[in-house]
């Protein structure tokens, strides 16, 4: 993001518009979604606009704005979500581990270069998929701590969970994220994906 | 020996909290000798690290190509700015 000086609003989707789409994607995965979030953080931004102070970038504070709209989405599905305990039935059957606790199938080595992941458009849409198949609290609660790197305490007030609670549903949510990119993507050599 | 079962949670909960000393030089013994669940904390912290960079991407043109907003939606946007 360039620190150039306040644009107009009229330039503000041009110059900002696929910047805050992409952020708004990455965390919600719903392009519907993502764009009505985009919208509603320019009509704010329009609003406040006298409140901007420039100690920060336009960008910055943009994208600061639809963060606070992201986290009230969040906030707004946790409240739908029927399960006590922000949805955490027991989920017998499903986990890699015999009786006394040890690797049924251990994970397998990842083929490639790690470091080159994020580069790979098919890991971005694996990763889409997967985060998707995942109930939404432990979709959200993944994503703000793996992506935007979220005070565990603040998760806690945001997907009403106690911090017990969290980290099982953080636990989960790694869990079954892994072993679906795994099954579905990483698993393969780059050769079988041609 | 902490079976690995526990280990993958305890790998889990280390990247959102600092465990209890008991408890991190376990689960550190525990990652010395077995390679699968090495294996499956240095996945995570991959899964982890990629999403920062995937997000860092985001900012730059040639960063996460293909991901716009779609003309109908931009066109929709402008109009609504221009008559809030």
């Amino acid at each position: 993001m360039s620190k150039a000086g306040p644009v107009d609003p009229s330039e503000w989707v041009d110059r900002y518009g696929d910047y805050l789409f992409r952020y708004a994607m990455l965390r919600l995965r719903d392009r519907s979604r993502a764009e009505d979030l985009v919208q509603e953080t320019f009509l704010a931004a329009l609003k406040e606009r006298n409140s901007f102070s420039g100690d920060s970038s336009e960008g910055t504070w943009l994208v600061a704005i639809l963060k606070h709209k992201i986290v009230d989405h969040f906030r707004r599905q946790s409240r739908e979500v029927s399960l006590p305990d922000g949805g955490l039935p027991d989920s017998p059957g499903d986990e890699p581990f015999d009786a006394n606790g040890h690797w049924t199938a251990g994970p397998a080595e990842w083929g490639g270069n790690p470091a080159d992941l994020f580069r790979q458009k098919k890991f971005l849409e694996q990763l889409t998929k997967c985060l998707n198949a995942l109930s939404p609290n432990l979709a959200n609660a993944f994503t703000l701590r793996e992506i935007d790197g979220a005070d565990t305490k603040e998760i806690c007030k945001v997907l009403r969970v106690t911090e017990t609670n969290l980290w099982v549903i953080l636990h989960r949510a790694r869990a079954r994220l892994r072993e679906c990119l795994e099954t579905h993507w990483l698993g393969r050599s780059p050769e079988e994906e041609s | 020996m902490l079976p690995c079962k526990d280990a993958t949670q305890l790998i889990s909960q280390s990247m959102d909290t600092s465990l209890p000393i008991v408890k991190r030089i376990r689960l550190r013994l525990h990652i010395r000798i077995c390679e699968w669940c090495a294996r499956y904390e240095r996945q995570l912290l991959l899964i982890r690290k990629t999403l920062r960079r995937l997000d860092a991407a985001g900012d730059r043109p040639e960063g996460r190509a293909g991901e716009t907003l779609s003309e109908d939606a931009r066109e929709r946007i402008k109009k609504s700015l221009r008559n809030p």
